[in-house]
């Protein structure tokens, strides 16, 4: 069942004689329970994919065009006391910095408390007592002791478990986190990327996780996303992406990691820079850096077509697949 | 002026301690405890006891998470922070106790780079000037024309275009800043760089041109790094050595390829298994209990005892000493010492 299905979603920035795009013609579909990866570099659009599916864009950003489709209700079109009524109940959102998404002001408690009153008929007890069950699914000792607290007394590792615990609050059907572990050290992202699948799992909950990060995404999700400049230019199965990418700049990106070279050797990189959005080459976004480029790249943009086993937008994804088998045979 | 004896490491640490204090002034310092009034001083101990060398040519990495002092050992080596104990040598010269003006022929030698290319670059200098301010200052004798020929020599090398230099640093891309404060380090032609997280801020096809470009520089002029990281993957390909550190002391000192190959240290391992695999489905992360402790009061014991699946009475009470083991690597841990670990 399709829990969320985004067709031809367009996000522009006014500028003051103009507009320039952020997002062009993205379309993509969650179905419930499914995990989905968005990957890609500063600049590339992923967060504001992000906030477009909470229609949380403010000016001087706005949709143009296109549908979101969550359980079948267009959120485009919603109105804000509607919006209010998902946000947070049935969709939740998990940001790079629990410091933002925590008042802190509030203790944790009442933050907690006032999230479950806003959309349940709870009273200030009932309400407390959900709090310390979710608390105590997230692996936070003392669950009764930190409702008291503020958010400065905890460490960030917790600080991200209270944030995907207030995520959790009225069991949404999707969560969409926006680099949620980038703040954190290894091992605590680790931890917190592991419970964030246990969730996932046993809840049934859709999962868009927003990230830059290939090894995360290769681990949390089944599909994948990957965005340039605005446009998604590769989708499919995360496996198959990540061990046999189409689009030249989905392998560019997965050969300069570090461990993909033999140490001490010169990584491969991508020349360039990724464009600015006022700035779009014409024809694919990504010519200018692409080795594979030719006349009609420069001109005409590609569409996403099925190729192997996964959607790529690439015009000579075709020659490129050739070249990598030969070179595998030699 | 100094003689070439290749025994000798480029840089010593011994016994290097830095503690930051947390109540200044005499009103801080007094608390009200169970009763009484009483006089405290609480201290950070932000570097505790490190020592370890730096052999000419090689890239020293240091990994740890954030808080255990890695930085902090990064700028008490430049000389930006005293330390509160133990010594640094350079080249066998004593350097912890110079004044500002002796360590100015030592600035030549030795250079740093910042994580963020943002703050590190003068907003109101061109890229002309604030490449050639080091350059003249370090070299009065330099006639103009040789200091132009030599900022338009380091711009080529690191792949800026020396057209660009009436530019400020707003006008570039993160890259690019990152690129020109890595020329700004080798205009003075250094021996010695000090990098902080050099490409943490940096996307990831732009991390592997940063990096490239440290690793053309080291081959080319014969630098030497000491690197401070927290990306594992970044270590294993640019490091020679690698130093785990953990709340201010070092747990590890090994080979890159020992290190990687075969970790000791409990929290070593934890490290390298929670580094996100990207072919692996099924990783085997070792979950660590807790998280770091804060490093105002120090455990009595071994730093890492409260997170650590293997400690013990002994553990608790007394600090495990750096050991040599049969490999060559150097490992602070009583279980490794015992042979308590099961590999």
């Amino acid at each position: 069942m399709t829990l969320l299905s985004v067709r031809d979603l367009t996000v522009k920035f006014a500028t003051r004689d103009s507009s320039v795009t952020a997002l062009n013609r993205i379309s993509f579909d969650l179905a419930k329970g499914e995990r989905l990866g968005i990957v890609g570099e500063s600049g590339a659009g992923k967060s504001i994919t992000g906030f477009s599916l909470m229609n949380l864009l403010s000016r001087p950003g706005f949709i143009d065009n296109g549908t979101i489709l969550f359980q079948g209700d267009d959120i485009v079109k919603m109105s804000e006391s509607q919006m209010r009524s998902i946000r947070g109940n049935q969709m939740a959102m998990i940001f790079q910095d629990p410091m933002v998404t925590l008042n802190p002001v509030l203790t944790i408690g009442q933050q907690m408390v006032e999230t479950l009153r806003a959309h349940r008929k709870l009273s200030q007890k009932e309400a407390e007592q959900i709090a310390i069950v979710k608390l105590r699914e997230v692996y936070i000792p003392s669950p009764e002791d930190r409702l008291g607290q503020y958010p400065h007394e905890l460490s960030g590792g917790m600080r991200q478990r209270i944030v995907i615990a207030i995520a959790l609050l009225l069991d949404p059907q999707l969560i969409i986190a926006d680099e949620p572990t980038t703040a954190l050290d290894v091992t605590i992202q680790a931890d917190i990327m592991e419970l964030l699948l246990e969730l996932c799992q046993s809840n049934k909950v859709g999962l868009i996780l927003i990230t830059h990060d290939l090894g995360v995404v290769s681990q949390m999700t089944e599909r994948t996303l990957v965005m340039y400049a605005g446009k998604i230019i590769e989708a499919g199965r995360t496996r198959e992406i990540i061990n046999d990418p189409q689009h030249p700049y989905t392998q560019g990106l997965i050969n300069a990691l570090p461990q993909q070279t033999q140490p001490g050797n010169p990584l491969k990189q991508i020349p360039g820079n990724m464009p600015s959005l006022a700035a779009i080459p014409n024809g694919c976004a990504f010519n200018p850096r692409c080795e594979y480029a030719l006349d009609h790249c420069r001109t005409t943009a590609p569409e996403i077509v099925q190729y192997a086993h996964v959607e790529v937008a690439c015009h000579e994804v075709s020659r490129l697949h050739s070249d990598k088998s030969e070179e595998r045979s030699a | 002026m100094n003689d070439m004896n290749p025994a000798q490491p480029l840089l010593e640490l011994k016994g290097l301690e830095k503690r930051f204090e947390l109540d200044r002034g005499f009103l801080e310092t007094i608390k009200f405890r169970s009763g009484k009034i009483v006089r405290e001083r609480r201290e950070v101990h932000a570097v505790n006891n490190i020592s370890l060398n730096v052999e000419r040519g090689e890239a020293l990495c240091v990994v740890g998470e954030s808080g255990c002092g890695k930085s902090t050992v990064a700028r008490l080596i430049a000389g930006l922070l005293t330390p509160s104990g133990g010594e640094i040598h350079y080249e066998g010269e004593r350097i912890d106790n110079r004044s500002r003006h002796a360590m100015m022929p030592l600035r030549k030698k030795m250079q740093m780079i910042f994580q963020n290319p943002y703050a590190s670059l003068n907003p109101r200098m061109t890229i002309q000037q604030a490449l050639e301010e080091p350059v003249r200052y370090h070299n009065p004798e330099m006639s103009k024309s040789d200091v132009l020929e030599k900022v338009a020599t380091v711009m080529r090398s690191v792949g800026v275009d020396p057209s660009w230099a009436k530019r400020y640093p707003h006008e570039f891309s993160g890259g690019q800043r990152q690129r020109i404060a890595i020329a700004r380090a080798l205009t003075v032609d250094p021996e010695f760089i000090i990098a902080d997280e050099p490409i943490s801020a940096l996307d990831v096809s732009i991390q592997a041109q940063v990096l490239n470009l440290m690793l053309e520089a080291k081959n080319q002029r014969g630098l030497t790094y000491l690197f401070i990281t927290h990306d594992l993957s970044v270590v294993q390909h640019f490091g020679t050595r690698v130093a785990v550190l953990y709340l201010g002391s070092v747990c590890e000192l090994a080979d890159t390829a020992t290190l990687f190959e075969n970790p000791k240290h409990p929290y070593t391992k934890a490290l390298l298994s929670a580094v996100p695999q990207l072919k692996d489905d099924h990783p085997n992360h070792i979950r660590l209990k807790g998280e770091i402790p804060t490093p105002i009061n120090l455990p009595q014991g071994c730093p890492f005892e409260s997170r650590c699946a293997y400690a013990n009475d002994r553990c608790r009470v007394e600090q495990p000493r750096p050991l040599q083991q049969a490999d060559g690597s150097i490992v602070a841990c009583h279980a490794v010492e015992e042979d308590r670990l099961e590999s």
